[in-house]
């Protein structure tokens, strides 16, 4: 599994990147994780707010920093489909 | 029933009076009171938009007329949360929607201008009539603006290359459940309160003095209340103090008490809201320096006629 963290490098999107560190932690699977900061590159995935949070290429959650626990589901959600 | 306990405590439990009580006792009853307002006002605003989003917002507002554009566009901004740390996205996000460049600056001067904590402290210290035309006149700002700039064609200063995405966007669905967004709501709500606190106590600490101890004629004597310049002396300081809104507008409250018009101070708390440095600073990467000051001139200028004009009505 890959998680990415979108964001230009503003406060919510590190506190995001924490929690998802956080998150991966807690779910003790092997998942990487990168942090893209290039805005063209966060363009393509189409969003308008950050942070964004893309699971296996796709677009979770925008604009908000979750809880680790919301992280933790997603992770969890991703595995049992 | 509230200033009634202060007055108990201050007067009765403290036995003070004279300068001292006046300020204290109003320290204490508007910092209670608009703590008390905040949280109310910003636990109701971040639960009704848990029902929103931007990208909910991009995909209502693709292909619709220029006009219609412009007031869609103003009126989601009061309902969205704004961080100028996403303007950037949003900005590009909007360009590759083939949303026109008018109704995008729309939404990006209603946004910030109708932001819950400048909702809320209004309403807590001016109440709900100044509020309301604080709303109706920033989004008239924001429509009549965007559409200015539309009207410009200043397409070609967006120095980042978009491409437009092909078709139309999917319907953005949220689906949450009722206690999901409860969750969300306080979380956000906690969250803003700790970061704006202690500037409300600095901003109603630093007017308690003025009320307790500055004469109410004291601007209207010395710093002039119809000084014709004083609209735009306002607008322009309230450029460069936006993180510091919530600790302004309690000291402005103060300042109308003491002969500032009215019109004056709504024109300070529009350009403190809606024009702001480091939001012009982050633009600045994607947008050419031409752009970003028709921008300001453009929403500059509007409030400061709507500045004059209630200080003309209000005489």
């Amino acid at each position: 599994m890959k998680i990415e963290v979108l964001g230009t490098g503003c406060k919510k999107c590190k506190e995001l990147e924490m929690t998802v560190k956080q998150a991966i932690a807690k779910s003790g699977k092997f998942i990487q994780l990168e942090k893209v900061e290039d805005i063209a590159k966060i363009m393509e995935y189409q969003l308008v707010s950050t942070p964004g949070l893309v699971i296996d290429g796709k677009v979770v959650s925008t604009g908000k920093v979750l809880s680790v626990n919301e992280v933790l589901e997603f992770i969890m959600g991703e595995n049992t489909l | 029933m509230w200033q009634a306990t202060v007055n108990y405590l201050t007067l009765d439990l403290l036995g003070l009076s004279g300068h001292l009580e006046k300020s204290i006792n109003f320290f204490i009853y508007d910092t209670i009171k608009i703590w008390f307002l905040l949280i109310t006002i910003i636990f109701t605003v971040s639960y009704l938009r848990t029902h929103f989003n931007t990208e909910y917002v991009r995909a209502h507002l693709q292909g619709k007329s220029e006009l219609y554009g412009n007031v869609l566009a103003a009126l989601f901004g009061i309902i969205t949360p704004f961080c100028s740390c996403s303007a950037i996205p949003l900005f590009l996000g909007f360009v590759q929607a083939r949303i026109p460049i008018g109704v995008t600056f729309s939404f990006l001067i209603s946004s910030p201008m109708n932001n819950e904590i400048a909702i809320a402290l209004l309403f807590g210290l001016f109440g709900w009539k100044i509020t309301v035309i604080y709303i109706g006149f920033g989004l008239l700002v924001a429509i009549v603006g965007g559409f200015t700039i539309g009207k410009f064609g200043m397409e070609k200063y967006i120095l980042m290359d978009v491409k437009p995405m092909e078709g139309e966007l999917e319907e953005v669905k949220i689906s949450l459940t009722v206690k999901e967004r409860a969750e969300e709501a306080y979380r956000y709500t906690i969250d803003i309160f700790k970061q704006i606190y202690l500037y409300i106590l600095i901003g109603v600490g630093a007017g308690a003095i003025i009320h307790g101890y500055i004469p109410a004629t004291f601007i209207a004597e010395y710093a002039g209340g119809d000084n014709p310049f004083a609209v735009l002396a306002a607008v322009i300081m309230g450029i460069p103090i936006y993180s510091n809104a919530s600790g302004v507008m309690p000291l402005v409250e103060v300042l109308t008490q003491k002969g500032m018009l009215l019109g004056t101070a709504l024109s300070f708390m529009m350009a403190v809201t809606a024009l702001s440095l480091p939001e012009a600073m982050i633009l600045k990467k994607i947008l050419h320096i031409k752009l970003i000051a028709t921008f300001f001139c453009i929403v500059g200028f509007g409030i400061v006629c709507i500045g004059y004009l209630f200080n003309f009505i209000l005489r």
